[in-house]
């Protein structure tokens, strides 16, 4: 029998399920829960799943044999089985990698990166942050907020997650008190006033005993909200709404399959398209009209955010592999230098000047780090003084690139401002880098002033000292000695001398603090000419 | 996919579309087509002819539309496939224009390697993953695509999307790289290679949808009708030839039945159904409390085991 042709009858025979809006077409939420080793997010992972009804009776029956073999509960059905997939993290009774699970209820898909507590495994719960629209953080209501919590609301804050349902587990071993659950609440909007949060949810519950997850339990009469799983059912991110960006397309791969056709095939990675609508190539800076938005299923009216398509233009322009299309009257940066913030994903250090290649979008280019800034401390927000950047560690640095690239700030398109650095000896993703173009940085970033000399100044006239000393002695001693030789006394000469070793490499280090400040400015409005030129 | 304007709607003059969550993954799947497109030197789509890489060669149509794949077919026959699977594989090879190589492994057949004799753990081994690793070298393929979801199993879960595999083919899960964002280091040395999961964010219930949205054709396997079957350790085995011999008190049965996946028919049991047609499947998968890797019997040697395999070069 063939299928094809049974399918054919079946979607020709009224009234076919096929026409009518799709009970399988959801909108799609993406989370990430994170929180502290043992506070329980796999359990929570596994509770949300067991549920939502999308663990099979032969997945069950696996992990029954599982618990009592691995399993931390006494034998009783360990969840935390389900998601821990990897031998070792089986052995060892934690999660190591980023897991993604997936479920769905009547309203909609969901796609959950379950990510690691330990600190070691920082970069992999950043990638499951990096694509997330929401965050579970979750808190043991016995332990509080711990250094792991500051940690995880740092990073998925950085990586742009605006939402976050405060999940406090583990109520039932502090009897569901009320008071506890405010102290907590209270405890993290203190310190959330330092993030980039936009809603933050409190729940109480228990994964272990499903209070508050599927539906509000009775054990916590006073708490007002929803149930998890309808919250995140209900909710309305903050990033699926961004709908009014200016249009943005990454040309991954040019489209010719015969000499009639030049397509671009590539990623609408914001805004919106119409035929007709003027586009600029960068970073060449040519303009055109849009004139096809081609799929396999016939031209499209437009196109936004998030679809794959191939565009035709009205004129031959020459555009090519990691190039940009984008609105001609809202053009973003193109740049061979910019200020980004790291978060270092390999074992060995990144010093300052050291080269990598960058991935951003569909380009790839040379990358030197021009310098570093300053670092991030994660557990206290607080800025560090610069030095190599090791595992795990978050730095404010300029990079160079050996060609301009489109650049937009990570805050506005993660698309644009999200970018990879790679070892070229090893092949090793060494840091993620995420753009930071803002005038007005955040706290821990301060723009440097010329009255103070902030710590990464500083710490680059360290680094500059030792060199300059041996050409001041030398100068030092030859403006002494041409004192000497034009009558003074050999006391004044020598005087000289010092005075002229001693304050020379100050001023100059005054200069050069001064000359870093000038080309910083320099740097910046080079980017705001950058803006509008599309050059 | 059929144009978002159903769902367009018109706001202040803004465009405003929401996607449906499978018009995301499918933009999703495209663009990892074009990502390998672009940076991988000689891309090569695994067809294993099952309702997973059906999908995926829908997929790759559209990712380059209207060129064809930049790349060919390539099946690893170990020569117990349904005879169905390989007369399908042929024909839509055929209505598609593509070029289809298919590779068995000879010195497996020459030691008589089959699942009967041989057990399913040394078929497997010696068929599959040895026969895929001898093609993949044989033709020197940098970048293999494969059908494989993150939700059928938990190794594959934490499997990337970009999988980088050692010169011998192994996957090391310590050593995998970070992919934040849809950013692929698609970095490796000589003789280094990707496996690469276009569907890695799909479920079986998404694959379903999708058949049924985009009119995909599968093999007739997956629709149920009365088939000859054995029932054998506890599965329903379809007696698809002669090969097949019945042991003391077994006897054929022609019983209703569909598969849930398709694979070598000796290792691949059956669900007794009535479900004929696509709703029916998808209504019965909705209701059903046993997931589709049940009726593989290769899965079933230990909760890792498929780590294990995959350490050792299987998909």
């Amino acid at each position: 029998m063939a299928c094809a042709f049974a399918e054919k009858e079946f979607l020709s025979d009224a009234p076919s399920p096929l026409a009518t809006p799709r009970a399988s077409e959801k909108a799609l939420l993406r989370f990430i829960t994170c929180g502290s080793v043992d506070d329980g997010k796999s359990t929570l992972i596994g509770r949300m799943l067991y549920d939502a009804q999308t663990i099979a009776e032969d997945q069950l029956a696996a992990l029954d044999r599982d618990s009592k073999k691995f399993g931390t509960q006494n034998g009783a059905l360990d969840f935390a089985l389900l998601v821990d997939g990897l031998a070792a993290e089986r052995e060892q009774g934690i999660t190591i990698d980023v897991a993604y699970r997936y479920f769905r209820t009547d309203k909609r898909a969901f796609i959950v990166a379950d990510t690691p507590g330990h600190e070691q495994y920082t970069r992999n719960m950043a990638t499951g942050a990096s694509t997330a629209d929401l965050a579970i953080l979750l808190i043991d209501a016995r332990k509080g907020i711990l250094p792991q919590t500051r940690r995880h609301a740092f990073i998925v804050s950085m990586l742009g997650v605006r939402d976050v349902a405060l999940a406090i587990n583990k109520m039932d071993l502090v009897d569901y008190s009320e008071a506890r659950f405010n102290e907590i609440v209270t405890a993290f909007h203190d310190m959330a006033r330092e993030l980039d949060f936009q809603t933050i949810a409190p729940l109480p519950i228990s994964a272990l005993e499903g209070d508050n997850i599927a539906a509000l339990s009775e054990r916590t009469p006073w708490f007002q909200g929803e149930a998890l799983l309808p919250f995140l059912e209900n909710v309305e991110s903050a990033r699926a709404q961004a709908g009014d960006e200016p249009f943005r397309f990454t040309v991954q791969w040019v489209n010719r399959p015969n000499p009639d056709f030049r397509g671009f095939s590539g990623w609408v990675a914001a805004g919106a398209i119409r035929p007709g609508d003027e586009i600029v190539s960068l970073p060449s800076g040519k303009t055109s009209r849009v004139k096809r938005i081609v799929t396999q299923d016939g031209d499209l009216d437009a196109a936004v955010a998030g679809q794959s398509v191939t565009l035709t233009l009205a004129d031959e322009i020459d555009a090519s592999r990691g190039d940009v299309l984008v609105a001609a009257q809202q053009r973003p940066d193109v740049a061979s230098q910019a200020r980004a913030r790291l978060l270092w994903t390999a074992e060995t250090d990144m010093h300052p000047g050291a080269s990598y290649i960058v991935k951003l979008g569909a380009r790839t280019a040379n990358a030197t780090v021009a310098d570093i800034h300053h670092l991030t401390d994660i557990h206290t927000f607080e800025p560090a003084p610069a030095r190599p950047l090791g595992l795990n560690e978050i730095a404010l640095a300029t990079l160079r690139f050996d060609r301009p690239l489109i650049v937009g700030d990570y805050r506005d398109n993660r698309d644009l401002g999200g970018f990879i650095l790679i070892d070229r000896i090893t092949n090793e993703t060494v840091a993620f880098g995420l753009i930071d173009q803002r005038q007005t940085p955040q706290k821990e970033e301060a723009a440097p002033s010329e009255e103070t000399a902030p710590p990464p100044d500083r710490a680059l006239l360290r680094r500059r000292l030792p060199a300059s000393l041996g050409p001041a002695l030398f100068s030092g001693v030859c403006v002494g000695s041409g004192a000497i030789l034009l009558g003074a006394s050999p006391a004044t000469g020598l005087l000289l001398g010092l005075a002229d070793a001693v304050l020379r490499p100050l001023a100059r280090g005054v200069y050069a603090n001064h000359r870093l400040n000038r080309a910083r400015a320099a740097a910046r409005s080079e980017e705001r000419l950058g803006d509008g030129a599309g050059i | 996919m059929s144009p978002p304007r159903n769902e367009a709607r018109e706001r202040t003059g803004e465009l405003m579309i929401q996607l449906t969550h499978l018009q995301k993954l499918e933009a999703e799947s495209i663009h990892i087509f074009r990502e390998v497109a672009a940076e991988c030197e000689k891309p090569v789509l695994l067809y294993s002819i099952g309702k997973d890489s059906a999908v995926l060669l829908h997929l790759a149509q559209k990712a380059f539309f209207p060129s064809r794949p930049p790349f060919p077919l390539l099946h690893v026959d170990t020569t117990w496939k349904f005879r169905e699977m390989i007369e399908f594989r042929d024909r839509r090879a055929g209505e598609l224009g593509l070029e289809l190589l298919v590779h068995v492994n000879e010195d497996g057949v020459k030691a008589d390697v089959n699942p009967f004799d041989s057990g399913s753990r040394l078929h497997t081994d010696v068929m599959k993953t040895q026969g895929l690793k001898q093609a993949l070298d044989k033709y020197g393929f940098d970048a293999a695509f494969g059908g494989a979801r993150r939700d059928e199993e938990k190794s594959r879960a934490k499997e990337r999307v970009f999988s980088l595999r050692s010169r011998e083919h192994r996957w090391d899960p310590k050593t995998q790289r970070p992919e934040p964002w849809r950013l692929y280091n698609t970095r490796k040395r000589a003789g280094e290679s990707f496996r690469v999961f276009p569907l890695s964010n799909w479920t079986e219930a998404d694959v379903w949808d999708y058949i049924a949205k985009e009119n995909i054709a599968i093999p007739s396997l997956y629709f149920a009708k009365p088939r000859p079957v054995v029932r054998r350790d506890g599965a329903l085995i379809m007696r698809d030839d002669e090969r097949m011999k019945l042991r003391p008190g077994e006897q054929v049965e022609h019983v209703s039945v569909r598969f849930r996946t398709l694979g070598c028919y000796p290792l691949t049991g059956a669900v007794e159904s009535t479900a004929a047609t696509l709703p029916d499947i998808i209504a019965e998968m909705r209701a059903s409390r046993v997931s589709e890797r049940e009726g593989r019997i290769i899965d079933h040697d230990g909760s890792a085991s498929m780590e294990q395999k995959k350490q050792e070069g299987y998909f």
